[in-house]
C-alpha cells in the first residue's frame, strides 16, 4: 500500500472542503478501498476519515426514513420498520457480502462502490476505468460478470452492488452535500452512470461532494421481491439481479429494476409475466 | 485514546497503512488471528470490534481509536475454553486449524445476532425472527472459508452450542 496522510473529519462542511483537493479519498467502512489500495488500484495521497461525522441514525422524516450515510449496511438490513416497510431493501442487503463486511460497510460507501472486473483490480492489465485510454482488457477477455445492457466500447464494467437495486426500486433519493452549502438530492435510478466515453466516472458526484443520506419515501405496501442469479448460493456477485414492488390493488403500478450487475437500470410500469 | 484489545490498551501506529489485521497480529503480539487471503474474502481474520465481527485485514488500525477489539485469545484460552472451543474440538470442526480461530469468532458473534433476531439471505420472511436451521447456519457462516473442508462437523459444533443455548 502507498503511503498517505491520513486524515479525521469532525464535520460534513470539513469533510466536503478537504474531498475537493486532487489525490483525496473519502473513507468510511473500507471494506471496498482497503483492499484496493493494498492492490494499488487505488492510490490516494490523502484519507479522509468520515466516521467522526456519527451520521449513522435512521430517522422518520414526514414521508418515510432518512438513513445517514454513515449508518452500515446490517443497521438497515436488521432495523424493524425497514423490515416491515421496505422489505426489499433488506432482501437485497442481506443477499450481498457477509456478515463481517456488511457489519463495517456503510450505506455511502456501498452507493460508492467501485466495480468488481477483474481487469479493473489488476494493475497489469489494461483499463479504462483505472487509466483513461489504456483499453478495456475485458472486451476480449474472461467477462462473464460484465454488462450486456448500458455498457460502451471503452468499458463493460458493472456496478457491482445489490442495496441500490432494491433502493431505485422503491424511488429512493440519494442527499449529496456538496460546496453551496445546499445539500442537493437525485434519485438512487440516476445516481451511476453507464461507462459510455467517460467510464472512469462511477456516479454523478462531483469532485468535493459527499453522499450524506439515502432518503425513503412513505411505504407503499404490496409484494417487494428480490431476485439474484450468482455463481454460488452466498457471498458472490450478481450476474443479475432484480428488485420488484409491486403497490396493492394497482396492476400497473409495478417498479422492476433489473440490475445487470447494477449498472443498467430498467424501469417498466407494466405488470411483468413471470 | 488507545485502541483497547481484549481488555488491554494499545496505543494506535504512527504509520496509517497497518491493518488492524497486522497491528493484532505484530504490534499486539496477539497470533491466534490468522492472515489467510487479505483481502476480505476468508475470513481468517475475523475478530469481534465493539461487540461486532468484521474482517480485521479490512480495517487500518488507525481508524480505531477507543474501540474495543476481542480476538479468538479473549473468547477463550486452553485453561478456559468457551463452548464453541470445546465444541469444535469435540466435533473435530477443523483438520489444519488455519481457519478456526475466525470460524469460532465468526459464530460467537453469529449466535448473538440470531439470539438478537437478525434476519439472514436464508430467511424467507425478513419481517419475522429466524429459526436457527442448518441453512441458515452455512448462510450465516459462508464468510468463512475452510480449505480443509471441515464444514459438516463445523456445522454440527455450531449446531450443538445453538441447541443447548435455546
Amino acid at each position: 500500500m502507498r503511503d498517505f496522510e491520513y486524515i479525521r473529519a469532525g464535520s460534513v462542511k470539513q469533510a466536503v472542503g478537504i474531498c475537493a483537493e486532487a489525490k483525496t479519498k473519502a473513507i468510511a467502512g473500507g471494506t471496498n478501498l482497503i483492499d484496493l489500495m493494498k492492490l494499488q488500484v487505488e492510490t490516494p495521497a490523502r484519507l479522509i476519515d468520515l466516521n467522526a461525522i456519527e451520521d449513522r441514525r435512521i430517522e422518520e422524516t414526514d414521508a418515510g426514513l432518512r438513513i445517514g450515510a454513515l449508518t452500515s449496511n446490517t443497521a438497515v438490513a436488521i432495523d424493524k420498520r425497514i423490515r416491515a416497510d421496505y422489505p426489499v431493501l433488506a432482501k437485497a442487503i442481506l443477499a450481498g457480502a457477509t456478515q463481517q463486511l456488511r457489519n463495517k460497510a456503510s450505506v455511502g460507501g456501498n452507493l460508492g462502490q467501485r466495480t468488481r472486473c477483474p481487469y479493473f483490480t489488476n494493475i497489469d492489465q489494461p483499463c479504462n476505468k483505472r487509466e483513461p485510454g489504456s483499453g478495456c482488457g475485458a472486451l476480449k477477455g474472461v467477462a462473464r460478470i460484465h454488462a450486456i445492457l448500458g455498457a460502451s466500447r471503452h468499458c463493460i464494467a458493472t456496478y457491482p452492488g445489490d442495496m441500490a437495486v432494491a433502493m431505485a426500486a422503491l424511488d429512493a433519493q440519494v442527499e449529496i452535500a456538496g460546496h453551496s452549502g445546499k445539500n442537493r438530492m437525485i434519485a438512487v435510478r440516476d445516481f451511476h452512470r453507464c461507462p459510455g466515453d467517460r467510464p472512469e466516472l462511477d456516479n454523478i458526484l462531483q469532485p468535493g461532494e459527499l453522499v450524506v443520506a439515502v432518503h425513503l419515501p412513505a411505504p407503499v405496501g404490496g409484494t417487494q421481491l428480490y431476485r439474484k442469479v450468482r455463481e454460488r448460493s452466498s457471498y458472490a456477485f450478481a450476474l443479475c439481479s432484480v428488485a420488484l414492488r409491486q403497490s396493492p390493488g394497482l396492476t400497473n403500478d409495478c417498479r422492476n429494476y433489473c440490475s445487470e450487475n447494477g449498472q443498467a437500470w430498467h424501469c417498466s410500469k407494466r405488470r411483468p409475466t413471470f | 485514546m488507545p485502541i483497547v484489545i481484549n481488555s488491554l490498551d494499545y496505543q494506535l501506529p504512527d504509520d496509517p497503512r497497518v491493518s488492524l489485521l497486522d497491528f493484532i497480529r505484530d504490534h499486539a503480539g496477539l497470533p491466534g488471528t490468522k492472515k489467510g487471503c487479505d483481502h476480505g474474502q476468508c475470513g481468517a481474520c475475523t475478530v469481534l470490534l465493539d461487540g461486532e465481527r468484521i474482517n480485521s485485514c479490512l480495517a487500518l488500525a488507525v481508524m480505531h481509536e477507543g474501540c474495543e477489539v476481542i480476538t479468538i485469545e479473549g473468547i477463550g484460552g486452553a485453561d478456559q475454553p468457551s463452548a464453541l472451543q470445546q465444541a469444535f474440538v469435540k466435533h473435530d470442526g477443523f483438520q489444519c486449524g488455519y481457519c478456526t480461530p475466525g470460524q469460532i469468532c465468526s459464530a460467537t458473534a453469529m449466535l448473538a445476532e440470531i439470539a438478537e433476531g437478525w434476519p439472514s439471505d436464508a430467511t424467507d420472511d425478513v419481517r419475522s425472527c429466524p429459526r436457527l436451521t442448518d441453512e441458515e447456519i452455512r448462510e450465516r457462516m459462508s464468510g468463512n472459508l475452510c480449505r480443509c473442508g471441515a464444514y459438516p462437523n463445523i456445522l454440527a459444533a455450531i449446531r450443538e452450542v445453538a441447541d443447548a443455548g435455546q
